[in-house]
């Protein structure tokens, strides 16, 4: 039951960066570096049941500052919580990685990004919301972290005037 | 647009003139017909043009080709920083802020004060045959001038369902339509919508949308603005259509599409549009007006916001000023074909220096109709006419829709769902379309009125407690959010078997309280049978809400008319401008 549920994780995981590479204009063009994106799972960070515990098995501390140097956009209100287009990117030197979160989900860590050096730290992908909540990107540059958050509401629809 | 405070206020004041206290106060063309009611004066539609660049206005049509009656709300709250603000003003109220006056013409268009009467003395409103003699009056005496439609024209009415919007493209070609944008418009569908379009282009009727993209690769689907030259000034008129269609009506009608404000987007257009030469930049909205005034807060170099969508007629332009002190003038012409907004400005050395507006009520009586557009309207009726002017049965009251709780109509429709469907609690969305019946027969044409769409299926589904409690949660945090950015237009859904206290100053999760179903408190654990129509998810299979509704009247014969439910209201003061005669 846990190994089909993690399966089923992986594989929308997995799909997500594939549409993400889709979709991001810089992501797709071998900036990424995809051996070690895909190949190491970092199961801890993804399976974890909180932003914190996360980040921590990630990248091993909670640490953060809030920066501006990380761009988060997304729609202030989704269209459709199955597939919210979000995109990241940041000015801050040295990204090495960005993780992404919702916090209202059962398993808050959607996906890692991790850049080679000549990477552009661009990111854009689909994720899937359960509910209104914080979307929160924290990047690694040069073995710190910075984050930033924006809010995005999943609506019942429905009664426009 | 620049102007000296010293204009500005002389403007507001002109306008304020040209709105009402101006008209003439002697020599009624008619004894009233009404109790107090002033008859409509001689001259009423003499608007002497000003200005060089002129636009012609009017918005939610919502298919009524045919005059009708419309009562404006009675409760249509400002809350927070738009307390006591347009257009979050009714009855008395607003003639105060507009220094209208009582017993005349504009008082009955721009209220719900003694409707019934006022509605018997002044007659039917608007009218594709009327409104074309309004317009082509106008349009003779403003050469150039532009005719603007902010959308939710192809919905509302049999025949403009069962055509697709044919009946209403048709008109709108008619009446030679510059520009439009949309939002109702998508129910049809994608390709629909790019047929009609196409079909519209063809005819010189520009569809504008700079905010509905590819969902994928964000590419625009429509023309976002136009530049035209007119009197040697060349003016773009910018479109942006309804932001959350996909979210308020079906996604799956335009499964393609994504749409939202789009702000940078927009302001790229209007600058971009400047670039081009562009001296007046008109932004054609259809967000709702307090999104347009907070847009105009916003943006740079937009000189006039012509919108709809809220349905919130004013008599005078609100002034918006930007960030930088530019001054945008910010109008909504109302609904139902019952106003059209008429706008001189001055343009001279490139800038827009003086504005002349009057937001005219069509009184039918009052404008002979257009023999052109009469044989339009007759044609487009034609196939279906007998089964629109079938009677369904008879209400001793007035029937009305539009207010933020509940309207007579409503309550009926939300009773005929309980019934109809079997069900411990029913909701019926708030729109704000469908005009009101005076007491007497109901035909199939006024059910359609209220509930014709291309998913207006009913449903019968079960809820949780605390379900239901989410939906008005969820619906009243749109309505009621402090941020006019986040409103989807609407009113509160309207209920029957639920009865429910809210206060609309609340957070989201904090406005909803006291359910009872049935008389005893919501369990929010416990399942309860629900109908409803309009889902927005997915195509249902339920029977139509107008035969719901039909069958309601017919088989009763006489409906009466009760004073509808509203919820208990907290944390709003009786003095709300925005409030009169809750019941």
């Amino acid at each position: 039951m846990e190994n089909a549920h993690t399966d089923e994780r992986r594989r929308r995981i997995l799909k997500g960066a594939m549409a993400a590479s889709g979709v991001g204009a810089a992501v797709g063009l071998g900036l990424l570096a995809p051996r070690r994106a895909l190949a190491a799972w970092h199961e801890e960070s993804i399976m974890a049941r909180s932003v914190d515990k996360g980040l921590k098995a990630y990248l091993g501390t909670t640490e953060f500052e809030r920066s501006d140097g990380v761009v988060i956009d997304a729609p202030q209100v989704a269209e459709n919580g199955s597939t919210v287009p979000v995109t990241v990117e940041s000015s801050l030197p040295d990204v090495r990685s960005i993780t992404l979160y919702v916090e209202e989900n059962g398993a808050p860590m959607t996906s890692i990004y991790e850049f080679g050096p000549r990477g552009q730290p661009y990111v854009s992908q689909r994720i899937r919301m359960a509910d209104t909540s914080k979307v929160v990107a924290v990047a690694d540059s040069g073995g710190k972290l910075y984050w930033n958050s924006r809010k995005v509401r999943v609506t019942i629809g429905g009664c426009g005037g | 647009m620049r102007l000296s405070r010293r204009d500005f206020l002389e403007l507001v004041l002109a306008a304020g003139a040209a709105g009402g206290a101006g008209l003439p106060r002697r020599g009624l063309a008619e004894a009233p017909k009404g109790r107090d009611w002033q008859g409509i004066p001689e001259g009423f539609y003499d608007t002497p043009p000003k200005g060089n660049v002129h636009l012609l206005h009017f918005s939610d049509i919502h298919g009524q080709l045919k005059p009708v009656y419309f009562r404006e709300p009675n409760v249509n709250l400002g809350l927070h920083d738009f307390r006591g603000k347009p257009p979050l003003l009714v009855g008395e109220a607003l003639l105060e802020h507009y220094r209208l006056e009582r017993w005349r013409p504009q008082a009955h268009a721009f209220t719900y004060l003694d409707f019934e009467a006022a509605a018997e003395a002044y007659g039917r409103v608007g009218g594709a045959a009327h409104l074309a003699t309004a317009v082509r009056r106008m349009r003779a005496e403003r050469p150039g001038a532009l005719l603007l439609d902010s959308g939710d024209t192809w919905h509302g009415s049999g025949p403009a369902l069962w055509s697709e919007g044919q009946a209403m493209a048709d008109f709108q070609k008619r009446l030679g339509v510059d520009a439009c944008t949309g939002h109702w418009e998508f129910i049809y569908g994608d390709r629909r919508v790019e047929e009609l379009v196409a079909e519209l282009e063809g005819a010189g009727t520009e569809f504008l949308a700079q905010n509905v993209l590819d969902r994928d690769w964000l590419e625009p689907i429509f023309k976002g603005y136009t530049l035209h030259e007119r009197n040697g000034v060349p003016v773009a008129v910018v479109g942006q259509a309804f932001p959350f269609t996909p979210i308020a009506n079906p996604r799956y009608k335009i499964p393609q599409w994504t749409m939202g404000h789009r702000l940078d987007r927009l302001q790229q257009q209007v600058d971009q549009a400047r670039q081009e030469g562009a001296q007046v930049v008109v932004l054609l909205s259809h967000a709702g007006m307090l999104t347009d005034m907070a847009y105009a807060r916003r943006l740079r170099g937009v000189d006039v916001i012509l919108g709809g969508h809220t349905h919130d007629p004013v008599p005078a332009p609100e002034v918006v000023e930007d960030a930088e002190g530019g001054r945008t003038l910010v109008a909504n012409s109302g609904s139902n074909g019952k106003f059209l907004s008429v706008l001189d400005l001055e343009v001279r050395n490139g800038r827009v220096r003086d504005f002349h507006y009057r937001n005219l009520p069509i009184f039918a009586d009052a404008l002979p109709p257009d023999a052109e557009m009469q044989s339009l309207v007759e044609a487009a009726y034609a196939p279906y006419q007998e089964r629109l002017s079938e009677v369904v049965g008879e209400v001793d009251g007035l029937l009305y829709r539009r207010g933020n709780f509940n309207g007579t109509f409503d309550e009926i429709l939300a009773r005929a769902l309980l019934e109809g469907r079997d069900a411990e609690v029913a909701f019926t969305p708030g729109f704000r379309w469908g005009p009101s019946v005076l007491p007497g027969p109901v035909t199939f044409e006024d059910v359609m009125a209220q509930t014709c769409s291309t998913y207006s299926e009913t449903t019968r589904t079960e809820l949780t407690g605390e379900q239901i409690r989410a939906v008005l949660e969820d619906v009243a945090n749109s309505i009621f959010n402090p941020d006019p950015l986040l409103h989807r237009g609407g009113d509160m859904v309207r209920t029957a078997g639920l009865r429910y206290a809210i206060d609309p100053t609340r957070k989201m999760g904090e406005r909803i309280s006291d359910l009872e179903i049935g008389g005893e408190p919501v369990d929010p654990k416990r399942k309860y049978v629900v109908a409803s129509w309009a889902d927005v998810q997915q195509p249902q299979d339920g029977p139509q809400a107008w035969d719901v509704l039909a069958e309601y009247f017919r088989s009763r014969g006489t409906v009466h008319v009760d004073r509808p439910y509203v919820p208990t209201l907290k944390g709003v003061d009786r003095s709300n401008p925005g409030l009169e005669r809750l019941a």
